[in-house]
Protein backbone atom coordinates (compact mmCIF):
# COMPACT_ATOMS: atom_id res chain seq x y z
CA UNK A 1 0.00 0.00 0.00
CA UNK A 2 1.37 3.14 -0.80
CA UNK A 3 2.02 5.68 1.96
CA UNK A 4 2.76 9.62 1.17
CA UNK A 5 3.43 12.72 3.41
CA UNK A 6 0.67 15.79 2.50
CA UNK A 7 3.38 18.53 1.93
CA UNK A 8 0.38 20.64 3.20
CA UNK A 9 -0.69 19.14 6.47
CA UNK A 10 2.50 16.91 7.35
CA UNK A 11 -0.60 14.35 7.57
CA UNK A 12 1.26 10.75 6.85
CA UNK A 13 -1.71 9.27 4.53
CA UNK A 14 -2.38 5.68 3.28
CA UNK A 15 -3.87 5.65 -0.63
CA UNK A 16 -7.37 5.38 0.80
CA UNK A 17 -6.98 8.58 1.95
CA UNK A 18 -5.86 9.89 -1.60
CA UNK A 19 -7.03 10.35 -4.99
CA UNK A 20 -4.44 9.52 -7.35
CA UNK A 21 -5.00 12.27 -10.24
CA UNK A 22 -2.64 11.61 -13.59
CA UNK A 23 0.71 12.55 -14.55
CA UNK A 24 2.27 15.76 -13.26
CA UNK A 25 4.02 19.10 -14.83
CA UNK A 26 1.67 18.54 -17.84
CA UNK A 27 1.30 21.72 -20.54
CA UNK A 28 -2.09 22.66 -20.20
CA UNK A 29 -2.62 23.94 -24.16
CA UNK A 30 -5.86 26.17 -24.37
CA UNK A 31 -7.83 27.11 -27.06
CA UNK A 32 -5.42 28.14 -30.60
CA UNK A 33 -3.03 25.52 -30.19
CA UNK A 34 -2.31 22.83 -32.87
CA UNK A 35 -4.04 19.12 -32.65
CA UNK A 36 -0.72 18.15 -32.40
CA UNK A 37 -0.14 20.14 -28.61
CA UNK A 38 -4.15 18.92 -27.53
CA UNK A 39 -3.47 15.95 -28.38
CA UNK A 40 0.10 15.84 -25.51
CA UNK A 41 -1.68 17.97 -22.97
CA UNK A 42 -5.14 15.31 -23.09
CA UNK A 43 -3.91 11.81 -24.02
CA UNK A 44 -0.53 11.14 -24.67
CA UNK A 45 1.53 9.96 -21.13
CA UNK A 46 4.95 9.31 -20.47
CA UNK A 47 3.69 5.96 -19.05
CA UNK A 48 6.97 4.93 -17.45
CA UNK A 49 8.45 2.07 -16.33
CA UNK A 50 10.48 3.46 -13.17
CA UNK A 51 11.06 7.32 -12.31
CA UNK A 52 7.25 9.50 -12.70
CA UNK A 53 6.01 12.33 -11.40
CA UNK A 54 2.45 12.55 -10.40
CA UNK A 55 -0.37 14.19 -8.73
CA UNK A 56 -2.30 13.07 -5.91
CA UNK A 57 -4.99 14.74 -3.96
CA UNK A 58 -5.25 14.25 0.17
CA UNK A 59 -9.17 14.03 -0.38
CA UNK A 60 -10.04 12.85 2.96
CA UNK A 61 -7.95 15.18 4.87
CA UNK A 62 -6.44 18.46 3.55
CA UNK A 63 -8.40 18.51 0.38
CA UNK A 64 -5.49 19.72 -1.27
CA UNK A 65 -3.38 18.90 -4.57
CA UNK A 66 -0.37 17.88 -4.41
CA UNK A 67 3.24 16.33 -6.33
CA UNK A 68 4.89 13.18 -6.13
CA UNK A 69 7.93 11.19 -7.16
CA UNK A 70 7.63 7.55 -7.56
CA UNK A 71 8.53 4.61 -8.85
CA UNK A 72 6.34 2.59 -10.99
CA UNK A 73 8.58 -0.65 -11.25
CA UNK A 74 8.72 -1.33 -7.08
CA UNK A 75 6.11 1.52 -6.33
CA UNK A 76 8.82 3.28 -3.65
CA UNK A 77 7.85 6.67 -3.22
CA UNK A 78 11.01 9.30 -3.01
CA UNK A 79 8.93 12.30 -1.74
CA UNK A 80 6.39 14.87 -2.24
CA UNK A 81 6.08 18.34 -3.36
CA UNK A 82 3.31 20.84 -3.21
CA UNK A 83 1.38 21.80 -6.57
CA UNK A 84 2.64 25.18 -7.38
CA UNK A 85 5.88 25.03 -9.44
CA UNK A 86 6.72 23.45 -13.03
CA UNK A 87 9.34 21.22 -12.19
CA UNK A 88 10.43 18.92 -9.01
CA UNK A 89 12.46 20.98 -6.28
CA UNK A 90 16.27 20.21 -6.17
CA UNK A 91 15.79 18.11 -3.14
CA UNK A 92 13.57 15.76 -4.83
CA UNK A 93 15.68 15.19 -7.61
CA UNK A 94 18.68 14.50 -4.95
CA UNK A 95 16.16 12.08 -3.35
CA UNK A 96 15.33 9.83 -6.53
CA UNK A 97 19.26 10.13 -7.76
CA UNK A 98 20.44 8.76 -4.49
CA UNK A 99 18.12 5.58 -5.59
CA UNK A 100 18.37 6.05 -9.26
CA UNK A 101 21.55 7.57 -10.89
CA UNK A 102 21.33 9.15 -13.90
CA UNK A 103 17.40 9.02 -14.03
CA UNK A 104 15.37 11.00 -16.35
CA UNK A 105 11.92 12.23 -17.04
CA UNK A 106 10.84 13.79 -20.10
CA UNK A 107 12.84 17.37 -19.82
CA UNK A 108 13.80 16.49 -15.88
CA UNK A 109 16.74 14.50 -15.13
CA UNK A 110 19.39 13.74 -12.50
CA UNK B 1 1.74 -31.98 -36.25
CA UNK B 2 -0.10 -35.10 -34.54
CA UNK B 3 -3.83 -34.02 -34.83
CA UNK B 4 -5.33 -34.14 -30.87
CA UNK B 5 -8.83 -36.99 -31.18
CA UNK B 6 -10.45 -39.37 -29.35
CA UNK B 7 -8.30 -41.67 -31.32
CA UNK B 8 -5.23 -40.73 -30.64
CA UNK B 9 -6.18 -40.61 -26.76
CA UNK B 10 -6.77 -44.84 -27.02
CA UNK B 11 -3.88 -45.16 -29.30
CA UNK B 12 -1.84 -43.55 -26.49
CA UNK B 13 -3.39 -45.28 -23.80
CA UNK B 14 -2.36 -48.43 -25.44
CA UNK B 15 1.37 -47.60 -24.86
CA UNK B 16 1.86 -45.34 -22.03
CA UNK B 17 1.41 -42.07 -23.68
CA UNK B 18 4.64 -42.01 -24.53
CA UNK B 19 3.91 -40.74 -28.24
CA UNK B 20 2.89 -37.05 -27.08
CA UNK B 21 5.14 -34.70 -28.99
CA UNK B 22 5.72 -31.04 -27.82
CA UNK B 23 2.89 -28.90 -28.38
CA UNK B 24 5.28 -26.03 -30.24
CA UNK B 25 8.57 -26.02 -30.61
CA UNK B 26 11.28 -24.34 -29.11
CA UNK B 27 13.51 -23.10 -31.71
CA UNK B 28 17.06 -20.69 -31.30
CA UNK B 29 16.18 -17.31 -33.65
CA UNK B 30 16.88 -16.95 -37.13
CA UNK B 31 18.61 -13.53 -38.66
CA UNK B 32 16.11 -12.67 -40.13
CA UNK B 33 12.13 -13.09 -40.48
CA UNK B 34 9.64 -11.19 -42.93
CA UNK B 35 7.12 -10.34 -39.68
CA UNK B 36 8.61 -10.21 -35.92
CA UNK B 37 5.83 -10.02 -33.29
CA UNK B 38 6.82 -9.14 -29.95
CA UNK B 39 4.57 -10.55 -27.16
CA UNK B 40 3.74 -14.01 -27.16
CA UNK B 41 0.49 -13.59 -25.34
CA UNK B 42 -3.62 -14.27 -26.42
CA UNK B 43 -3.27 -10.98 -29.09
CA UNK B 44 0.46 -11.68 -30.79
CA UNK B 45 0.38 -15.26 -31.03
CA UNK B 46 -3.42 -14.93 -32.89
CA UNK B 47 -2.19 -12.24 -35.19
CA UNK B 48 0.69 -14.43 -36.24
CA UNK B 49 -1.72 -17.23 -36.75
CA UNK B 50 -4.12 -15.45 -38.91
CA UNK B 51 -0.85 -13.85 -41.06
CA UNK B 52 0.26 -17.22 -41.54
CA UNK B 53 -4.19 -18.73 -42.11
CA UNK B 54 -5.37 -15.81 -43.73
CA UNK B 55 -2.15 -14.34 -45.37
CA UNK B 56 0.22 -17.40 -46.17
CA UNK B 57 3.15 -15.34 -44.38
CA UNK B 58 4.91 -18.11 -42.25
CA UNK B 59 8.15 -16.27 -41.92
CA UNK B 60 7.02 -15.28 -38.58
CA UNK B 61 9.08 -15.09 -35.65
CA UNK B 62 6.73 -14.07 -31.93
CA UNK B 63 9.14 -13.51 -29.40
CA UNK B 64 8.50 -13.59 -25.36
CA UNK B 65 10.10 -11.94 -22.73
CA UNK B 66 8.59 -14.00 -20.26
CA UNK B 67 6.69 -17.38 -20.87
CA UNK B 68 4.02 -17.49 -23.37
CA UNK B 69 0.12 -16.57 -21.97
CA UNK B 70 2.48 -15.57 -18.93
CA UNK B 71 1.42 -12.12 -19.13
CA UNK B 72 -2.34 -10.82 -19.06
CA UNK B 73 -3.79 -13.89 -21.13
CA UNK B 74 -3.52 -15.78 -18.01
CA UNK B 75 -4.27 -13.47 -15.74
CA UNK B 76 -7.88 -12.43 -16.85
CA UNK B 77 -11.37 -13.53 -15.72
CA UNK B 78 -12.23 -15.60 -19.25
CA UNK B 79 -15.45 -13.97 -19.94
CA UNK B 80 -16.20 -13.27 -23.39
CA UNK B 81 -18.91 -10.47 -24.44
CA UNK B 82 -19.66 -8.37 -27.26
CA UNK B 83 -22.44 -6.47 -26.38
CA UNK B 84 -20.61 -2.55 -26.73
CA UNK B 85 -22.30 0.39 -27.66
CA UNK B 86 -20.23 1.95 -30.52
CA UNK B 87 -20.17 0.55 -34.22
CA UNK B 88 -16.11 -0.17 -34.37
CA UNK B 89 -16.32 -1.81 -30.67
CA UNK B 90 -19.31 -4.09 -31.33
CA UNK B 91 -17.95 -4.93 -34.66
CA UNK B 92 -14.24 -6.47 -33.70
CA UNK B 93 -15.71 -8.28 -30.24
CA UNK B 94 -18.64 -9.57 -32.63
CA UNK B 95 -16.05 -11.20 -34.38
CA UNK B 96 -13.89 -12.67 -31.73
CA UNK B 97 -16.84 -13.86 -30.21
CA UNK B 98 -17.80 -15.55 -33.34
CA UNK B 99 -14.30 -16.84 -34.26
CA UNK B 100 -14.65 -18.37 -30.36
CA UNK B 101 -17.48 -20.27 -30.98
CA UNK B 102 -15.27 -22.63 -33.72
CA UNK B 103 -11.93 -22.08 -31.72
CA UNK B 104 -11.64 -25.62 -31.12
CA UNK B 105 -11.95 -27.24 -33.61
CA UNK B 106 -9.88 -24.48 -35.93
CA UNK B 107 -7.11 -24.97 -33.65
CA UNK B 108 -7.72 -28.69 -33.23
CA UNK B 109 -7.21 -27.52 -29.18
CA UNK B 110 -10.26 -27.86 -26.49
CA UNK B 111 -10.57 -24.05 -25.40
CA UNK B 112 -13.40 -25.21 -23.59
CA UNK B 113 -15.12 -22.22 -25.40
CA UNK B 114 -18.51 -22.06 -22.32
CA UNK B 115 -21.46 -19.94 -24.38
CA UNK B 116 -23.06 -19.94 -20.52
CA UNK B 117 -24.29 -16.42 -21.25
CA UNK B 118 -23.52 -13.06 -19.73
CA UNK B 119 -25.81 -11.39 -17.37
CA UNK B 120 -24.61 -7.39 -16.83
CA UNK B 121 -26.75 -5.80 -14.36
CA UNK B 122 -28.47 -2.52 -14.16
CA UNK B 123 -27.94 -1.20 -10.44
CA UNK B 124 -29.08 2.06 -10.79
CA UNK B 125 -31.59 3.96 -13.22
CA UNK B 126 -28.68 5.24 -15.10
CA UNK B 127 -27.98 1.81 -15.85
CA UNK B 128 -31.73 0.77 -16.93
CA UNK B 129 -31.21 3.45 -19.38
CA UNK B 130 -28.07 2.91 -20.46
CA UNK B 131 -28.59 -1.08 -21.16
CA UNK B 132 -31.81 -0.30 -22.82
CA UNK B 133 -30.00 1.58 -25.44
CA UNK B 134 -27.07 -0.93 -25.80
CA UNK B 135 -29.66 -3.29 -26.51
CA UNK B 136 -31.25 -1.30 -29.29
CA UNK B 137 -27.67 -0.51 -30.66
CA UNK B 138 -27.24 -4.24 -30.44
CA UNK B 139 -30.10 -5.20 -32.72
CA UNK B 140 -29.12 -2.93 -35.03
CA UNK B 141 -25.25 -4.04 -35.43
CA UNK B 142 -26.39 -8.10 -35.73
CA UNK B 143 -25.40 -8.76 -32.02
CA UNK B 144 -28.10 -10.76 -30.44
CA UNK B 145 -28.32 -9.67 -26.52
CA UNK B 146 -31.44 -8.58 -25.04
CA UNK B 147 -32.57 -6.37 -21.65
CA UNK B 148 -34.29 -8.43 -19.18
CA UNK B 149 -36.25 -7.44 -16.08
CA UNK B 150 -35.22 -8.59 -12.37
CA UNK B 151 -37.22 -11.62 -12.63
CA UNK B 152 -35.07 -13.03 -15.70
CA UNK B 153 -32.29 -12.62 -13.73
CA UNK B 154 -33.06 -13.91 -10.90
CA UNK B 155 -34.45 -16.91 -13.01
CA UNK B 156 -30.85 -17.49 -14.65
CA UNK B 157 -28.61 -16.97 -11.73
CA UNK B 158 -30.74 -17.82 -8.78
CA UNK B 159 -28.27 -16.93 -6.22
CA UNK B 160 -28.18 -13.51 -6.60
CA UNK B 161 -30.24 -10.94 -4.28
CA UNK B 162 -32.52 -8.74 -6.11
CA UNK B 163 -33.48 -6.13 -3.38
CA UNK B 164 -29.94 -5.24 -1.92
CA UNK B 165 -30.38 -2.06 0.19
CA UNK B 166 -27.62 -0.42 -2.08
CA UNK B 167 -27.52 -2.17 -4.95
CA UNK B 168 -31.32 -3.31 -5.83
CA UNK B 169 -30.80 -5.80 -9.33
CA UNK B 170 -33.10 -3.56 -11.17
CA UNK B 171 -32.83 -5.68 -14.75
CA UNK B 172 -29.89 -6.28 -17.26
CA UNK B 173 -28.31 -6.99 -20.30
CA UNK B 174 -28.46 -10.20 -20.88
CA UNK B 175 -26.00 -11.85 -24.17
CA UNK B 176 -26.98 -15.56 -24.61
CA UNK B 177 -24.08 -16.24 -26.57
CA UNK B 178 -21.13 -14.85 -24.22
CA UNK B 179 -19.33 -16.92 -21.86
CA UNK B 180 -16.03 -18.05 -20.83
CA UNK B 181 -13.08 -19.89 -22.35
CA UNK B 182 -9.94 -21.38 -20.73
CA UNK B 183 -7.55 -18.55 -21.18
CA UNK B 184 -4.27 -20.33 -21.38
CA UNK B 185 -5.96 -23.15 -23.43
CA UNK B 186 -6.32 -20.10 -26.14
CA UNK B 187 -2.41 -18.99 -26.06
CA UNK B 188 -1.31 -22.55 -26.11
CA UNK B 189 -3.86 -23.69 -29.12
CA UNK B 190 -2.88 -20.46 -30.98
CA UNK B 191 0.75 -21.56 -30.08
CA UNK B 192 0.69 -24.87 -31.20
CA UNK B 193 -1.00 -23.82 -34.50
CA UNK B 194 1.62 -21.72 -35.04
CA UNK B 195 4.31 -23.23 -34.71
CA UNK B 196 2.62 -25.92 -37.03
CA UNK B 197 2.87 -23.78 -39.64
CA UNK B 198 6.64 -23.42 -39.04
CA UNK B 199 6.72 -20.16 -36.91
CA UNK B 200 9.26 -19.78 -34.46
CA UNK B 201 7.70 -19.01 -30.93
CA UNK B 202 10.99 -17.48 -29.30
CA UNK B 203 10.04 -17.00 -25.20
CA UNK B 204 12.80 -15.95 -22.39
CA UNK B 205 13.74 -13.71 -25.21
CA UNK B 206 13.55 -9.91 -24.10
CA UNK B 207 13.57 -7.29 -26.73
CA UNK B 208 15.95 -4.57 -25.38
CA UNK B 209 15.77 -2.37 -29.03
CA UNK B 210 14.06 -1.62 -31.80
CA UNK B 211 16.21 -1.03 -34.69
CA UNK B 212 15.45 1.22 -37.97
CA UNK B 213 17.30 2.90 -40.67
CA UNK B 214 15.88 6.27 -42.46
CA UNK B 215 12.28 6.36 -40.80
CA UNK B 216 11.81 2.69 -41.22
CA UNK B 217 11.99 -0.61 -39.19
CA UNK B 218 14.68 -2.98 -39.74
CA UNK B 219 14.70 -5.30 -36.70
CA UNK B 220 14.57 -5.54 -32.96
CA UNK B 221 17.63 -5.98 -30.80
CA UNK B 222 16.57 -9.08 -28.06
CA UNK B 223 18.53 -10.79 -25.27
CA UNK B 224 19.12 -13.42 -27.87
CA UNK B 225 21.00 -11.19 -30.24
CA UNK B 226 19.79 -8.91 -33.22
CA UNK B 227 16.43 -9.92 -35.42
CA UNK B 228 16.37 -8.63 -38.23
CA UNK B 229 12.32 -8.33 -40.45
CA UNK B 230 10.70 -6.12 -42.83
CA UNK B 231 7.84 -5.71 -40.42
CA UNK B 232 7.40 -5.43 -36.90
CA UNK B 233 4.08 -5.66 -34.79
CA UNK B 234 4.51 -4.50 -31.05
CA UNK B 235 1.29 -6.41 -28.75
CA UNK B 236 2.71 -6.23 -25.27
CA UNK B 237 -0.06 -4.81 -23.49
CA UNK B 238 1.14 -3.29 -20.27
CA UNK B 239 4.27 -2.88 -21.39
CA UNK B 240 3.60 -1.15 -25.01
CA UNK B 241 4.61 2.39 -23.83
CA UNK B 242 8.18 0.93 -22.65
CA UNK B 243 8.17 -0.80 -26.13
CA UNK B 244 6.78 2.50 -27.98
CA UNK B 245 9.78 4.57 -26.58
CA UNK B 246 12.12 1.95 -27.86
CA UNK B 247 10.31 2.30 -31.38
CA UNK B 248 10.38 6.56 -30.60
CA UNK B 249 6.98 7.31 -30.41
CA UNK B 250 4.68 8.03 -27.50
CA UNK B 251 1.11 6.71 -26.90
CA UNK B 252 -2.02 7.88 -25.21
CA UNK B 253 -1.44 4.89 -22.91
CA UNK B 254 -1.27 4.47 -19.38
CA UNK B 255 -0.35 1.28 -17.67
CA UNK B 256 -1.79 0.23 -14.64
CA UNK B 257 -2.84 -2.88 -12.24
CA UNK B 258 -5.96 -4.61 -12.33
CA UNK B 259 -6.88 -7.36 -9.90
CA UNK B 260 -8.73 -11.06 -9.91
CA UNK B 261 -9.29 -13.30 -7.22
CA UNK B 262 -10.76 -16.73 -6.84
CA UNK B 263 -12.62 -18.46 -4.00
CA UNK B 264 -12.28 -22.13 -2.77
CA UNK B 265 -13.91 -24.32 -5.13
CA UNK B 266 -17.62 -25.17 -4.30
CA UNK B 267 -20.36 -27.30 -5.98
CA UNK B 268 -21.86 -26.05 -9.39
CA UNK B 269 -24.29 -22.73 -8.18
CA UNK B 270 -23.71 -20.53 -11.00
CA UNK B 271 -24.08 -20.89 -14.91
CA UNK B 272 -24.44 -17.87 -16.09
CA UNK B 273 -21.66 -15.09 -15.78
CA UNK B 274 -22.72 -12.16 -13.83
CA UNK B 275 -21.48 -8.49 -14.11
CA UNK B 276 -22.26 -5.28 -11.69
CA UNK B 277 -20.57 -2.40 -13.46
CA UNK B 278 -22.35 0.14 -10.63
CA UNK B 279 -20.20 -1.73 -7.91
CA UNK B 280 -17.37 -2.62 -10.07
CA UNK B 281 -17.22 -6.11 -9.76
CA UNK B 282 -17.53 -9.40 -11.66
CA UNK B 283 -18.38 -13.19 -11.16
CA UNK B 284 -18.66 -16.22 -12.65
CA UNK B 285 -17.87 -20.13 -11.57
CA UNK B 286 -15.02 -22.02 -13.06
CA UNK B 287 -15.36 -25.55 -14.67
CA UNK B 288 -12.98 -26.41 -11.06
CA UNK B 289 -16.04 -24.37 -8.86
CA UNK B 290 -14.18 -21.99 -7.68
CA UNK B 291 -15.61 -18.32 -7.56
CA UNK B 292 -14.02 -16.29 -10.09
CA UNK B 293 -13.73 -12.78 -9.46
CA UNK B 294 -12.87 -9.19 -10.73
CA UNK B 295 -13.02 -5.74 -9.83
CA UNK B 296 -12.27 -2.33 -10.59
CA UNK B 297 -8.44 -1.08 -11.68
CA UNK B 298 -6.03 1.06 -9.86
CA UNK B 299 -6.04 4.88 -10.06
CA UNK B 300 -2.34 5.15 -10.74
CA UNK B 301 0.55 3.75 -12.70
CA UNK B 302 2.14 0.70 -11.67
CA UNK B 303 4.15 -2.02 -13.37
CA UNK B 304 4.28 -4.63 -10.63
CA UNK B 305 1.37 -7.12 -11.58
CA UNK B 306 0.16 -6.37 -8.08
CA UNK B 307 -2.41 -4.05 -6.58
CA UNK B 308 -4.25 -2.22 -3.61
CA UNK B 309 -5.71 -4.34 -1.21
CA UNK B 310 -8.77 -1.71 -0.69
CA UNK B 311 -10.00 -2.54 -4.27
CA UNK B 312 -10.53 -6.10 -3.77
CA UNK B 313 -12.12 -5.05 -0.66
CA UNK B 314 -14.41 -3.12 -1.81
CA UNK B 315 -15.18 -5.22 -4.78
CA UNK B 316 -15.91 -7.87 -2.91
CA UNK B 317 -17.77 -6.26 -0.53
CA UNK B 318 -20.17 -5.17 -2.70
CA UNK B 319 -20.47 -8.86 -4.51
CA UNK B 320 -21.47 -10.13 -1.12
CA UNK B 321 -24.43 -7.84 -0.94
CA UNK B 322 -25.57 -9.05 -4.41
CA UNK B 323 -24.19 -12.69 -3.78
CA UNK B 324 -24.95 -12.92 -0.11
CA UNK B 325 -23.99 -17.05 0.15
CA UNK B 326 -20.28 -16.01 -1.47
CA UNK B 327 -19.88 -14.65 1.92
CA UNK B 328 -18.54 -16.89 4.09
CA UNK B 329 -16.23 -18.08 1.40
CA UNK B 330 -12.15 -18.69 1.59
CA UNK B 331 -10.39 -16.74 -0.72
CA UNK B 332 -8.08 -19.16 -2.95
CA UNK B 333 -5.44 -16.75 -5.25
CA UNK B 334 -5.25 -13.35 -5.58
CA UNK B 335 -3.15 -11.94 -8.35
CA UNK B 336 -3.03 -8.65 -10.52
CA UNK B 337 -1.57 -7.82 -14.45
CA UNK B 338 -0.61 -4.66 -15.52
CA UNK B 339 -3.27 -3.26 -18.15
CA UNK B 340 -2.92 -0.40 -21.21
CA UNK B 341 -5.70 2.19 -20.64
CA UNK B 342 -6.49 4.72 -23.03
CA UNK B 343 -8.17 7.80 -22.70
CA UNK B 344 -11.65 6.75 -24.39
CA UNK B 345 -11.19 2.81 -23.72
CA UNK B 346 -10.89 1.33 -26.86
CA UNK B 347 -8.04 -0.49 -28.05
CA UNK B 348 -5.47 0.79 -30.85
CA UNK B 349 -4.86 -1.06 -33.66
CA UNK B 350 -2.70 1.20 -35.83
CA UNK B 351 0.71 1.90 -38.14
CA UNK B 352 2.91 3.88 -36.18
CA UNK B 353 4.57 7.23 -36.96
CA UNK B 354 7.55 4.40 -37.85
CA UNK B 355 7.21 2.74 -41.06
CA UNK B 356 6.63 -0.89 -41.02
CA UNK B 357 6.37 -1.14 -37.51
CA UNK B 358 2.54 -2.02 -36.19
CA UNK B 359 1.12 -1.48 -32.64
CA UNK B 360 -1.81 -3.42 -30.89
CA UNK B 361 -2.63 -2.42 -27.59
CA UNK B 362 -5.10 -0.24 -25.44
CA UNK B 363 -7.35 -3.14 -24.89
CA UNK B 364 -7.44 -2.00 -21.01
CA UNK B 365 -9.53 -4.21 -18.59
CA UNK B 366 -11.15 -6.78 -21.73
CA UNK B 367 -8.75 -7.91 -24.04
CA UNK B 368 -9.19 -11.46 -23.36
CA UNK B 369 -12.61 -11.55 -25.24
CA UNK B 370 -11.11 -9.61 -28.39
CA UNK B 371 -7.96 -12.24 -28.80
CA UNK B 372 -9.45 -13.93 -31.81
CA UNK B 373 -10.74 -10.51 -33.77
CA UNK B 374 -7.94 -8.87 -32.72
CA UNK B 375 -5.79 -11.18 -34.16
CA UNK B 376 -7.59 -11.21 -37.31
CA UNK B 377 -8.12 -7.90 -37.85
CA UNK B 378 -4.10 -6.76 -36.81
CA UNK B 379 -2.98 -9.65 -39.49
CA UNK B 380 -4.90 -7.90 -42.01
CA UNK B 381 -3.14 -4.97 -41.15
CA UNK B 382 0.19 -6.04 -40.91
CA UNK B 383 -0.33 -7.99 -44.24
CA UNK B 384 -1.86 -5.75 -46.64
CA UNK B 385 -1.86 -2.17 -44.63
CA UNK B 386 -5.81 -2.04 -44.55
CA UNK B 387 -8.16 -3.77 -42.60
CA UNK B 388 -12.40 -2.54 -42.28
CA UNK B 389 -11.90 -4.26 -38.26
CA UNK B 390 -9.39 -1.51 -37.55
CA UNK B 391 -9.63 1.20 -39.25
CA UNK B 392 -11.38 3.20 -37.02
CA UNK B 393 -8.36 2.25 -33.61
CA UNK B 394 -6.18 3.99 -35.65
CA UNK B 395 -3.48 6.12 -33.50
CA UNK B 396 -4.68 9.08 -34.61
CA UNK B 397 -7.74 9.09 -33.78
CA UNK B 398 -6.70 10.75 -30.73
CA UNK B 399 -5.17 13.93 -32.37
CA UNK B 400 -8.38 13.98 -34.35
CA UNK B 401 -10.98 13.87 -31.76
CA UNK B 402 -12.23 10.68 -33.32
CA UNK B 403 -12.84 8.71 -30.18
CA UNK B 404 -14.09 5.30 -29.94
CA UNK B 405 -15.61 6.33 -26.62
CA UNK B 406 -16.64 3.28 -24.27
CA UNK B 407 -15.76 4.39 -21.26
CA UNK B 408 -18.76 6.98 -21.37
CA UNK B 409 -20.88 3.76 -22.85
CA UNK B 410 -20.12 1.90 -19.97
CA UNK B 411 -19.64 4.58 -16.99
CA UNK B 412 -16.75 2.16 -16.36
CA UNK B 413 -13.62 1.10 -17.84
CA UNK B 414 -14.93 -2.55 -19.31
Amino acid sequence: MLIFTCPYCGAEAEETELTPGGEAHLTRHGPGSSDDELQDYLFSRENPKGVHFERWRHSYGCGKWFHAARCTATLEVFGTYPAQTSEPPQEIKDAISAKRPGWSWREFSA
Amino acid sequence: MKRYSAFAIAKEAFRQHTGWERAWRSPEPKARYDVVIVGAGGHGLATAYYLGKNFGITNVAVIEKGWLGGGNTGRNTTIIRSNYLQDPSAAIYEKARSLYETLSQDLNYNIMFSPRGVIMLAQTHHEVRGYQRTAHANALQGVKTEYIGPQRVKELCPIINLDGPRYPVLGGLWQERGGTARHDAVAWGYARACSDMGMDIIQQCEVTGVRSEGGRVTGVSTTKGDIACTKLGIVVAGHSGVLADMAGFRLPIESVALQALVSEPIKPCMDVVVMANTVHGYMSQSDKGEMVIGGGADGFNNYTQRGSFHHVEETVRALIETFPMISRLKMLRWWGGIVDMTGDRSPILSKTPLDGCFINCGWGTGGFKAIPGSGWGMAELMATGHSPLTEAFSLDRFKEGRFIDESVAAGVAH
